[in-house]
């Protein structure tokens, strides 16, 4: 493995409160990955996105397409990480709306074969499968490469061994899937395969293809392929 | 450079009064608005096209012939004609008649529709908006430059020695602009024809429009319709106006608060940082429609929103007054200094007949006598010119 790897990690937090166990445990999960990166001769850079700030932004824009400017920014940030930490509270038996309404906002191709650990915090132990069940759908349908280990801290977790052995072991997942290169592999050899909307990636899906069916018919051609 | 209004037809509750006007009395408000936008000295009205309530316009052609008789040197257009839903030879026919009724004081927008259960009462399908959009037009476009029109699509039922009636006044088609937000094809379509490009520019902020324009205008110069800047750009915007800043903004708030599309979201104020929204007095109304010529360059038509949401009729003839005396001037002035010679003149029927036949005669097709096969023969008009001019394909 090439040594003096830099890494941008992006965490994304769901938590309230301040500070919040949501938030406690992203940090966690991305220190681990930047210690063992520097372990390894690598660095990361982590930027936080605490989506309690975002909240309102958030709020008006499902409501109506304007993307304030911290939203914005996420966006931004999203799409140059080459890994998300996504930390969610659970809710009534599912991740919070706050953390659910945000992914809800992204372009379906922003984060495409990103690595991504998914996390979770609840008040019980009762919402384990939260992480594996519903929030591993999501990132499935973003088509992102989450890592085998999800990492869940109900309150009883929180001093035990076995949680700081999980964050190991999802840290060390995650920063694999960096090292390989996967995403930008499947990025820069298999873009076009996906689905992409003009303007979508957050806004830098600009590519036009003008020899499709539609920009034939477009032209005055015919959509079906012109017979010989 | 155009200036005009243009209206969806909503009939909103007014959220301060609590009233909903009736129909009829927001039909006769915008036959009020549209005389008002001649008077004050705008150039242009539009309306939308809607097939379900809340809104009234179902029939703009109609509407809009009744303007035209009304006013004299208004031109009256669409924004947007649904070039899905409608069948393309009733969009030839009907604005081909209207282009005569208004003296060729008219034009059209294009756009898709985007309200999902339309589609089906007209016996089509939104999944198919795109491709029934682009192939529509190709058939308008014939159906205007073309005597007799032999077609097979994939969408309509074919024509064999169709003749659209009446023919395009002079012999000159209306003016056709495409409007889209998003979507390259409506601009490479734009481009392909020569035709007009106008981008709604309301709900996104100016750099998402930019970039299809910009687009627009590379593909308009690639097909030879002219260089860049001779493209023929149209611009929407929203404003609302008071003599003073402060009055604006209180004014304004409770219509925005509970507009519909974007009411219950972000604030006014966050509403006008991010979009081409201006909300104040009428230098403020002016510095931020100047800021649409510092993105986009020279344009040939700017459309402003001043109707919607429940506005009472008095406060939209109000707005009209301001926007005719205290702003679209100055921003004639200004932007007739800053204009390049080599930029594409807002686009007019006398223009267009000119650049035809320059100081020759219009044509004007006399039909041959009725023989009772007048669908069978090669033509059925005595000085049809042969040759038509559509592209190749």
């Amino acid at each position: 493995m090439t040594t003096q790897n830099q890494f941008r990690v992006v965490v994304v937090s769901g938590g309230t409160s301040d500070p919040s166990s949501t938030r406690m445990l992203a940090d966690r999960i991305a220190d681990r990955v930047r210690i063992l990166a520097e372990e390894r001769s690598e660095s990361v850079a982590t930027d936080v996105i605490d989506l309690r700030e975002l909240a309102s932004e958030i709020a008006t824009a499902l409501v109506s397409q304007l993307m304030g400017p911290k939203l914005t920014r996420a966006v931004e940030l999203l799409g140059a990480a080459d890994a998300v930490v996504a930390s969610a509270p659970v809710y009534k038996a599912a991740p919070s709306g706050l953390f659910s309404s945000f992914f809800h906002l992204l372009d379906n191709d922003l984060l495409i074969a990103k690595p991504v650990v998914l996390a979770a915090t609840a008040g019980t132990a009762r919402h384990a499968l939260v992480v594996d069940e519903q929030m591993r759908s999501l990132f499935a349908y973003l088509r992102t490469l989450t890592v085998p280990t999800s990492v869940f801290a109900a309150t009883e977790d929180w001093n035990s061994k076995e949680l700081g052995e999980r964050i190991t072991r999802a840290a060390i997942e995650l920063l694999l899937l960096m090292e390989s290169g996967f995403a930008e592999q499947v990025r820069g050899e298999s873009w076009k395969h996906y689905q992409h909307e003009y303007g979508s990636a957050g806004g830098t899906e600009l590519e036009i293809d003008l020899s499709s069916d539609l920009m034939r018919l477009a032209t005055g051609g015919s959509r079906a392929k012109r017979k010989p | 450079m155009q200036f005009g209004v243009f209206s969806v037809s909503d009939i909103t509750r007014d959220p301060v009064s609590g009233e909903t006007p009736s129909e009829a009395e927001r039909i006769d408000g915008i036959l009020k608005i549209a005389v008002k936008a001649e008077e004050v000295g705008l150039d242009v009205f539009a309306i939308g096209e809607h097939h379900n309530p809340p809104f009234f316009s179902s029939s703009p052609t109609t509407l809009l012939s009744h303007i035209a008789a009304l006013t004299e040197r208004l031109i009256v257009t669409t924004a947007t004609t649904l070039i899905t839903t409608n069948d393309p030879v009733r969009i030839a026919e009907e604005y081909a008649m209207l282009q005569h009724l208004s003296k060729g004081r008219m034009d059209l927008m294009l756009g898709r529709g985007n309200t999902a259960p339309v589609y089906p009462w007209f016996g089509q399908d939104i999944r198919q908006g795109l491709p029934l959009a682009l192939e529509h037009y190709n058939l308008l476009h014939r159906l205007w430059r073309e005597d007799v029109v032999d077609w097979e699509g994939e969408f309509r039922t074919p024509l064999q020695g169709f003749t659209s009636t009446p023919r395009p006044l002079d012999d000159v088609p209306p003016f056709v602009w495409h409007g889209s937000i998003r979507t390259p094809e409506i601009a490479e379509q734009a481009a392909f024809y020569g035709n007009g490009y106008f981008a709604n520019h309301i709900f996104w902020p100016t750099s998402h429009s930019k970039r299809l324009v910009d687009f627009y205008r590379q593909r308009f110069e690639h097909y030879g319709h002219g260089t860049r800047k001779q493209a023929i750009v149209g611009l929407g915007g929203h404003a609302y106006i008071a003599k003073r800043s402060q009055d604006a903004v209180s004014e304004f708030r409770p219509y925005f608060n509970e507009a519909p599309v974007y009411g219950h979201g972000p604030s006014l104020e966050e509403f006008t940082r991010g979009t081409p929204l201006s909300v104040g007095s009428p230098q403020e109304v002016i510095d931020k429609t100047l800021t649409f010529h510092d993105a986009f360059g020279d344009y040939q038509r700017q459309m402003f929103l001043i109707d919607h949401a429940g506005m009472p009729l008095k406060m939209v003839l109000n707005q009209l007054d301001l926007l005719g005396e205290e702003v679209v001037p100055v921003l004639r002035k200004e932007l007739a200094a800053r204009r390049d010679p080599e930029s594409a003149d807002a686009p007019t029927h006398a223009a267009r007949v000119k650049a035809k036949y320059g100081d020759a005669p219009a044509r004007q097709p006399r039909p041959n006598a009725n023989r009772g096969d007048n669908v069978t023969g090669a033509s059925p008009y005595q000085d049809s010119d042969a040759a038509a001019e559509y592209p190749e394909i």
